[in-house]
């Protein structure tokens, strides 16, 4: 029997914001144990939350980048649960009311539903050790949003796409840094397969807290093949949460779903309503930066670029950047992002860099690609000269220079060269007297070649139209 | 008349003529309490480092400097208000060695104060008559077999034996006002969003208030002054900017028109307070006042709407009280569930279990609905109600209390009649508008409460009024044979 995967996803990605979601504790990461903690954010007797105005600028951001409707009227709720790192045993969050809400997200050509985004509080982290639960409360009080899709996905490569697509618009919309290793961004499957007519589905089971997008893929693959295999022996999956378990590379069971608790969510009394003004929302929308689709459709349109360059030139928001920055002054987009993908690009890929990592200006990369453009090296010396640019950080003309590759600029030598060149290229003269002055560009390519590029092309350029008007 | 039941305005004078130094003055309450509260049972802490302070307040008066009205004045605290360096108990066992890293907001604004003690309480503010606290019971001082009401029994018992000059409680359904009448002082609960609630033990946060209980009326208009405010820490708080509550005292009830809400003045009310009240009423009326006879239709719900929204938000509001971090932890478990259960089994009271179930009772799934729903639909009722009314009346005038106080143990079995003692307070709380009561006379021995309600953040004319009745009542000869 042909199945097909029903996958949904909740999202918790980290708020970007300087303090923490209640309280003006820092949410930096790595801080020493249980440093970054007030009375507010560990929930001691008599405190009280005041909410953090950027949390909901950044939801909504995220609500408009996701092309969700934000409601005008929201509140928080508490989530109740007993647990040594939830310090109040509740959670303020959104449940009735959620901030934004019925958005979608387009991978390819299919759009996935976002059925709503949240706010909350994150708790604090129990490590475990062999004596003892050890707890700290740095993270307690840092600002979350969830992203609860439809169950719309419908393999693990789409979920993948789906996945990379949302972490690309939350770091375009700048919100939240998406470091998934950092718990930044974390994600819950829910996962279920149901036979093309529906009259056969197995039931939904969740995998919690996958915390890399490679094992979101290869839990849902496990998942599938065991529904199907759970199916095709006449049984049924239980509704159970479950985990990724890394070292297997197979999804363990944690609790069965009818054990789920009643959470008992009930309106924080202790925070306002939140009422969001029309004017915020325009003010937000109008503060956007160019989003990912917005910026690859420009892209096609406004440098002409075949799809796989548009892909990678787009990939992050640092990338189109450098690329715009760069054909703002070498007015090849083609060529430049050519040169981006073939030596840039693989650089970064092969040295694990980010791009704002580079080492060298960009003014000498474009310097690097001017010399290219207008014929003073070739190709293949930029890539060399790149490489060390790469590694040295110099600027071309310098390495040049280190490198011996110095430009043959004595006029004596040059004048040599360029009669041996036209010695071999006497058609070339005959057609500059009737007149193609084209032939120009093709012989101090010949010069530069001879050279191997280490002649200056002004001054070639200069000697043969001598020569030539002498002849 | 002793030094003690001076009132605020008499020592601020002395104070400021270098008639009184404040150490004497600190002396003076100390001593005090070490004479009597033995057999009144009003303080759970008493802070000794007050003495150092009142010296520092009198090198300022010896410098020449300008004190404030308030300034150097001792006072108390119920023991559910945070402060630095000094437990907060909440009459728990739970948070029997618990001290706050932090001061509440009204603490910090009382900090020129002198702060002598804190006083007892029903466990969490949970109770009608201070006998829930896990340390002691707090004895009305007019009568040492009755209870002085609750749950700021403690608060309400100091001020009126002079063992304080004021004292702040927390009223969530009642909770200052029931124990002021019964001990016949001046206790006000403010509009929610008045005072600031950070630091306050939260009970159930949407009823909490912090207010005043004082000897006069003067004196807790001078103590809102200080302790009113917006504060960036409590964003249930609101800005309206700074008024001075002791200006307007003497204007009078000419005009003012008065309502008598028909539902506060049922069967269930002793007969010889209702009279109390409609004499005060009718003194009032030759002041000047138009009375006006005035319904609230939905006020015989509130019962059901405060018990269901009070525990609720209390089943939460406590359930942080685990053990983990910090209060009562018995070290014997063998796992994480029985950590908890033995904590709780351990640490809390009756009452305050009893609370907590009825509340997580009424916030389950299968219940919401029935329960916890409904009664927030009630309360937006209620709430239509006093915006109706307060657009014909400027205030209300009901009883505080629909009996005399009663005698330790006597309603302890009856839960039914315990919460019944804040029958006519609670429908302030649910509603969140200013009410205050005041002692109208005696009946036995024993004061009488009236209790005086006014729209939002109409504080000024509830004083205005309260001062009226105080004046037509004339000074109270405070029991000194304690």
């Amino acid at each position: 029997m042909e199945y097909i995967t029903v996958v949904g996803l909740e999202i918790h990605a980290e708020l970007k914001t300087k303090s923490k979601i209640f309280c003006s504790c820092s949410t930096g990461f790595g801080e020493e144990e249980n440093s970054q903690c007030c009375p507010i954010c560990l929930g001691l007797p008599g405190t009280l939350p005041s909410l953090n105005k950027k949390v909901i600028e950044y939801a909504i951001r995220a609500g408009i980048g996701l092309n969700c409707e934000i409601a005008r009227k929201s509140f928080m709720d508490r989530k109740n649960y007993f647990y040594p790192d939830l310090n109040k045993a509740y959670q303020i969050s959104q449940y009735d009311k959620p901030l934004c809400e019925n958005g979608h997200i387009q991978i390819n050509d299919k759009r996935i539903g976002i059925k709503r985004i949240h706010i909350e509080e994150d708790a604090g982290k129990t490590i475990y050790t062999n004596e003892a639960r050890l707890l700290n409360y740095n993270r307690s009080g840092v600002p979350l949003i969830e992203i609860v899709t439809e169950p719309d996905l419908s393999s693990s490569i789409e979920t993948s796409e789906c996945l990379e697509e949302l972490k690309e618009i939350l770091i375009y919309l700048d919100i939240c840094d998406c470091k998934m290793e950092e718990g930044s961004l974390r994600c819950d499957v829910n996962i279920n397969i149901e036979s093309k007519d529906k009259t056969i589905r197995s039931n939904i089971v969740e995998i919690k807290n996958l915390n890399s997008f490679k094992a979101v893929k290869k839990a849902i693959e496990y998942e599938e093949s065991r529904h199907r295999f759970l199916l095709r022996e006449n049984k049924n999956t239980i509704r159970e949460t479950r985990r990724w378990d890394e070292n297997k590379k197979i999804t363990v069971a944690m609790r069965k779903k009818e054990e789920a608790q009643d959470y008992r969510y009930f309106p924080e009394p202790d925070l306002l309503k939140i009422f969001v003004e029309e004017s915020f929302i325009e003010e937000i929308r109008k503060g956007l930066p160019e989003l990912p689709n917005e910026k690859r459709n420009r892209f096609i349109l406004q440098y002409e670029l075949p799809e796989y360059h548009i892909n990678i030139m787009t990939k992050s928001k640092e990338m189109s950047n450098y690329f715009e920055e760069v054909v703002r002054t070498v007015k090849n987009p083609k060529m430049v992002s050519n040169f981006i993908i073939s030596v840039l690009y693989k650089r970064l890929k092969d040295d694990r860099m980010d791009i704002e990592d580079l080492k060298y200006k960009i003014d000498d990369f474009v310097k690097l690609l001017e010399l290219v453009v207008n014929g003073y090296i070739s190709n293949n010396m930029a890539k060399k000269l790149y490489n060390i640019m790469h590694e040295t950080g110099e600027n071309p003309e310098i390495i040049m220079k280190e490198k011996g590759i110095i430009q043959l600029s004595n006029e004596k030598d040059i004048v040599k060269i360029v009669k041996e060149v036209l010695e071999e290229n006497l058609k070339s003269i005959k057609d500059y007297k009737n007149g193609k002055k084209k032939v120009i560009g093709f012989l101090v390519g010949a010069v530069m070649k001879k050279t191997k590029g280490s002649a200056n092309p002004q001054t070639v350029n200069e000697i043969i139209l001598d020569i030539l008007r002498k002849k | 008349m002793e030094l003690y039941y001076k009132n605020i305005y008499e020592i601020h004078n002395m104070l400021r003529r270098k008639e009184l130094s404040c150490e004497e003055l600190t002396c003076t309450i100390l001593n005090r309490i070490n004479n009597i509260d033995e057999k009144l049972g009003a303080y759970l802490t008493i802070v000794k480092e007050s003495l150092s302070e009142a010296k520092a307040v009198d090198r300022k008066i010896g410098n020449g400097d300008y004190i404030e009205p308030l300034e150097g004045i001792p006072y108390s605290l119920k023991d559910n208000i945070s402060t630095r360096k000094i437990k907060t108990t909440c009459g728990s066992k739970m948070l029997e060695n618990y001290i706050s890293p932090y001061d509440a907001t009204v603490v910090e604004r009382l900090k020129k104060n002198i702060l002598v003690g804190k006083t007892n309480l029903d466990e969490f503010g949970m109770g009608s008559s201070t006998e829930n606290s896990a340390y002691k019971i707090t004895k009305n001082p007019w009568d040492l077999t009755k209870v002085p009401g609750g749950s700021s029994g403690g608060s309400a018992a100091a001020v009126a034996s002079g063992l304080c000059f004021f004292s702040l409680g927390s009223d969530t359904g009642g909770s200052i006002r029931q124990p002021a009448a019964f001990c016949g002082v001046v206790g006000l609960k403010p509009t929610y969003g008045l005072v600031s609630r950070f630091g306050l033990v939260a009970y159930g946060s949407s009823l909490d208030t912090i207010g005043p209980i004082t000897r006069n009326v003067y004196d807790c208009a001078l103590v809102l002054n200080h302790i009113s405010g917006y504060d960036t820490k409590d964003s249930t708080s609101v800005n309206r900017g700074k008024k001075d509550y002791t200006k307007g005292l003497k204007n009078g009830v000419c005009g003012l028109k008065i309502g008598i809400p028909k539902e506060y003045f049922h069967d269930g009310i002793d007969n010889r307070i209702k009279e109390k009240i409609i004499e005060v009423v009718k003194e009032l009326e030759k002041k000047g006042a138009i009375i006006i006879d005035v319904n609230l239709p939905h006020t015989k719900y509130g019962f059901f709407t405060y018990y269901n929204i009070a525990t609720a938000e209390c089943s939460l509001n406590l359930s942080r009280f685990d053990g983990i971090r910090y209060g009562y932890c018995k070290n014997e478990y063998d796992n994480l569930n029985e950590l908890y259960s033995h904590n709780r089994t351990l640490g809390f009271g009756k009452q305050v279990k009893k609370n907590i179930i009825l509340g997580t009772n009424s916030l389950i799934k299968t219940n919401y609905e029935k329960y916890y729903e409904k009664g927030a639909k009630v309360r937006t009722l209620i709430i239509k109600d006093f915006k109706e009314v307060f657009k014909k009346v400027d205030l209300l005038i009901t009883p505080t209390t629909p009996t005399l106080p009663f005698g330790i143990g006597e309603k302890i079995k009856d839960p039914i009649k315990m919460y019944k003692s804040d029958i006519l307070t609670i429908n302030a709380n649910i509603s969140g508008i200013p009410a205050l009561s005041i002692p109208c006379g005696f009946i036995e021995n024993m004061p009488v409460g009236v209790q005086i309600m006014g729209g939002y953040f109409n504080e000024e004319e509830v004083l205005t009024c309260a001062y009226e009745v105080e004046r037509m009542r004339g000074e109270i000869t405070w029991n000194t044979s304690l």
